[in-house]
């Protein structure tokens, strides 16, 4: 925390900080609008696949009776994965006490938000029935990992909720006080509905921290859990390939780095398109790049284990799924995900220059596409080589080739997974203000006071 | 008693004869895929291994058919006293596939939709081919009961592993968790879901088909509460199956209908079940292809693994 300044000075400041941070909320352009019309375009293109798949059966996409599950189940992996990193920094790191990671604390709640709703939506568009989605609270079996499933990630989404709520009460007290003129009006009466009427004594600032503090405990173990139930999904079958112990944190490091490849690309687009480069430093990215390193190093880790210790041993029914990733049919896809998502990343962001905003937002792209054959990549082989052999069926039967519906569906949720972000940009600051404010030392008596107190 | 029209009438005659199973005569009228009424007083019928029949009118009654729910509730509980256990004997297979046949016009499935399977295997290099029919194993240790969230999937008292296609929610994680790649799935409107449109479900045959749901062999078990032995086994035509109770001891062969001891025809053949190392409990049990009656005919595919 920086040094306590006079009031005008802090008045002078706050206005400025909350000026620069309402930007996205005020900014509305041509791009803006092309970029919701892109977006949802991109949406009812996907819900319109999804009507044909409700209408005409699961059978629209490439899955059969063997590759039974395909890029949905992989997309369903890929947005856990991401929506990991909402606990990793706003609740790991702050109860670490690391600071740095505060103001990139909302990006990584939204994009939690998003990811894991999406993520929800997505398993619901893979069931056969979704008419009988409700069978599951209705019949559910506590035996099944999919009934831990649905339980963890409503609770995760929950608390995700919470986490991005509570901290942004205050801001949007400030905003309801401070009015300032160029904000929409009727997002100036959401906030004042939301504000829930904040005062901002320090009995209510207490009452948020508290809660806070809980709620960043709580969402460790249940932000671990997502992932891990979600690789029991595969780890808790007798399939080679999934057939594994180290699935529960191999899934949560992969997660990680999934996730902070996200939050760079968020951060990184907020920082160019609403000016925020006082806010998302260089230093940010740079502590950042050396967050990625590290996990992406535990992943590496990981995936040694994972294909060393068996391609060592070469089982029989491994041998099949091991040579096939190796040299086979998916070994392009296989070293092309190892390599720019793994191996390439870590030895350039070692190095000082590969963690400057550019050059990382660069590789995070190239790492976050990549984790998402990485889940590919889990789900299919596994499936085309079962134990016994696959005879008697057409030939789309023995391959997984995705459709074009399928893909329809998958950019939908691409899509909506942006629109989620992009419209909580554009409803409420992507800093917390308040805290912001309070770190670079701006008194909370002069947060909370109403506009036009300076004569 | 409420009115039937002739149309539900003749909806239930044709789920009688295509679910059910009516006896005409001494054929086994497992399925049927058109009813044509000639002159007087008998009926042709297709029977499930392709023959045309010609069967007296009065023979034919329409099934009892339960409502849906005490259907679900017996096919819950499957019959008292039982364990089915199946014996596939290697050696006769020649690769017939009557069977197949059969299974699929019991249970409505499209032609790449298999209840039972018969597979071409060679297990190492250098080991000979045979041909291995695989049906649902009815392990007694069953992953896919275990994965299932919503109880579609359960083990019944008699041993049958059975589904409930009113609840499944189509999620096909039991597939995944099947070693044996035992269970298919609807991925578009069954075979025959005009045909049977409005037919009450009959979960002990898993008929008429769901869309969006799973299926498997059910040892049909609709079949063996009618006393009957079940499609595939009566259709072999090379006396390759063995069905009966464990808890009697005592297994039937559904060609030769000669009926033996389950635990020394296992113990006489070195009986073993698939895969047994992983732990599933299998209640189909194999004799291996020793002392072939035919010789292996077919070419091993690549894609075996």
């Amino acid at each position: 925390m920086e040094k306590i300044k006079s009031p005008e000075e802090s008045r002078k400041l706050l206005d400025k900080i909350t000026f620069d941070l309402t930007r996205s909320i005020v900014k509305r352009d041509e791009l803006t609008n092309f970029w919701y019309f892109l977006l949802i375009m991109f949406a009812l293109v996907g819900l319109w696949g999804w009507g044909i798949q409700i209408r005409d059966g699961l059978g629209v996409s490439g899955m059969r009776d063997y590759v039974s599950w395909g890029m949905y189940i992989a997309n369903f992996v890929f947005f856990v994965a991401v929506s990991l990193i909402g606990f990793l920094i706003s609740s790991t790191l702050h109860l670490l006490k690391i600071n740095w990671s505060k103001p990139i604390s909302r990006v990584a709640e939204q994009v939690a938000i998003a990811a894991v709703a999406l993520a929800g939506i997505i398993i619901i568009n893979d069931m056969g029935r979704p008419d009988r989605f409700l069978n599951v609270f209705l019949h559910g079996r506590f035996a099944s990992p999919i009934i831990w499933d649905v339980t963890v990630v409503i609770t995760y989404l929950a608390i995700s909720v919470l986490l991005f709520y509570l901290p942004l009460i205050p801001d949007l007290a400030l905003l309801r006080d401070k009015s300032p003129d160029d904000i929409p009006k009727w997002k100036m009466k959401i906030y004042k509905v939301l504000a829930l009427g904040w005062k901002g004594n320090a009995e209510q600032y207490k009452l948020v921290y508290h809660a806070m503090r809980v709620l960043m405990i709580l969402i460790i173990p249940v932000g671990l859990s997502i992932h891990t139930v979600t690789s029991w999904l595969f780890a808790a079958t007798l399939r080679s390939g999934w057939d594994t112990t180290i699935f529960g944190p191999y899934f949560v490091a992969g997660a990680f780095v999934a996730g902070v490849a996200a939050v760079i690309i968020v951060m990184y687009i907020y920082r160019v398109r609403y000016g925020l480069k006082d806010y998302f430093q260089d230093y940010h990215f740079n502590m950042m790049g050396k967050l990625f390193v590290f996990v992406c190093l535990v992943y590496l880790y990981f995936n040694i284990n994972e294909f060393w210790v068996p391609g060592y041993k070469m089982k029989t029914a491994e041998s099949i799924h091991l040579t096939n990733l190796f040299t086979g049919k998916y070994a392009g896809l296989f070293w092309s995900a190892q390599l720019f998502g793994l191996i390439l990343p870590i030895l350039l962001m070692v190095n000082r220059f590969f963690r400057k905003p550019v050059p990382i937002t660069i590789i995070s792209v190239f790492v976050l596409i990549a984790s998402w054959f990485k889940r590919y990549l889990i789900v299919i082989p596994t499936l085309e080589h079962p134990f016994l052999p696959v005879q008697n069926v057409p030939a789309n039967f023995q391959h997984y080739t995705p459709t074009s519906i399928e893909i329809m569906i998958t950019l939908f949720s691409f899509m909506a997974a942006f629109l989620v972000v992009t419209v909580l940009a554009k409803m409420f600051p992507v800093i917390t203000i308040w805290e912001y404010a309070e770190e670079k030392g701006i008194d909370r008596e002069i947060i909370s006071e109403p506009k036009n107190q300076t004569p | 008693m409420e009115k039937k029209s002739r149309r539900n009438f003749m909806k239930a005659l044709g789920v009688s004869i295509g679910a059910a199973g009516v006896m005409g005569s001494s054929t086994i009228l497992s399925s049927c895929s058109r009813v044509e009424t000639t002159s007087g007083d008998t009926i042709k019928l297709l029977t499930s291994s392709g023959e045309l029949v010609e069967v007296q009118k009065s023979a034919l009654k329409p099934a009892d058919m339960p409502t849906l729910t005490e259907n679900q509730k017996r096919g819950r509980e499957g019959l008292p006293g039982r364990k089915w256990v199946m014996v596939i004997d290697l050696s006769k297979c020649r690769n017939a596939r009557q069977c197949m046949k059969a299974c699929q016009n019991h249970h409505q499935l499209r032609p790449e939709q298999h209840h039972i399977n018969v597979l071409q295997m060679q297990d190492a290099d250098h080991t000979a081919p045979y041909y291995m029919p695989k049906p649902c194993q009815h392990c007694d240790n069953p992953p896919c009961t275990k994965v299932c969230p919503v109880n579609a999937t359960f083990k019944r008292e008699d041993g049958i592993v059975l589904i409930d296609n009113e609840r499944c929610i189509g999620c096909r994680f039991c597939i995944a968790a099947c070693p044996y790649s035992a269970r298919v799935f609807n991925w578009f409107e069954p075979r025959d879901a005009e045909k049977y449109k409005g037919v009450v479900y009959n979960i002990e045959a898993n008929v008429p088909q769901k869309k969006g749901t799973i299926s498997k062999c059910l040892f049909s078990a609709d079949r063996l509460r009618d006393g009957k032995l079940p499609s595939c086994v009566s259709a072999c035509p090379n006396g390759v199956y063995w069905f009966g109770d464990q808890n009697e001891d005592a297994v039937t062969n559904g060609t030769t209908h000669e009926t033996t001891s389950f635990s020394k025809i296992i113990e006489e053949n070195a009986g073993y079940t698939l895969m047994e190392e992983l732990g599933t409990k299998p209640r189909v049990y194999y004799l291996p292809p020793k002392d072939r009656a035919f010789p292996f005919q077919g070419t091993i595919e690549e894609n075996h693994s």
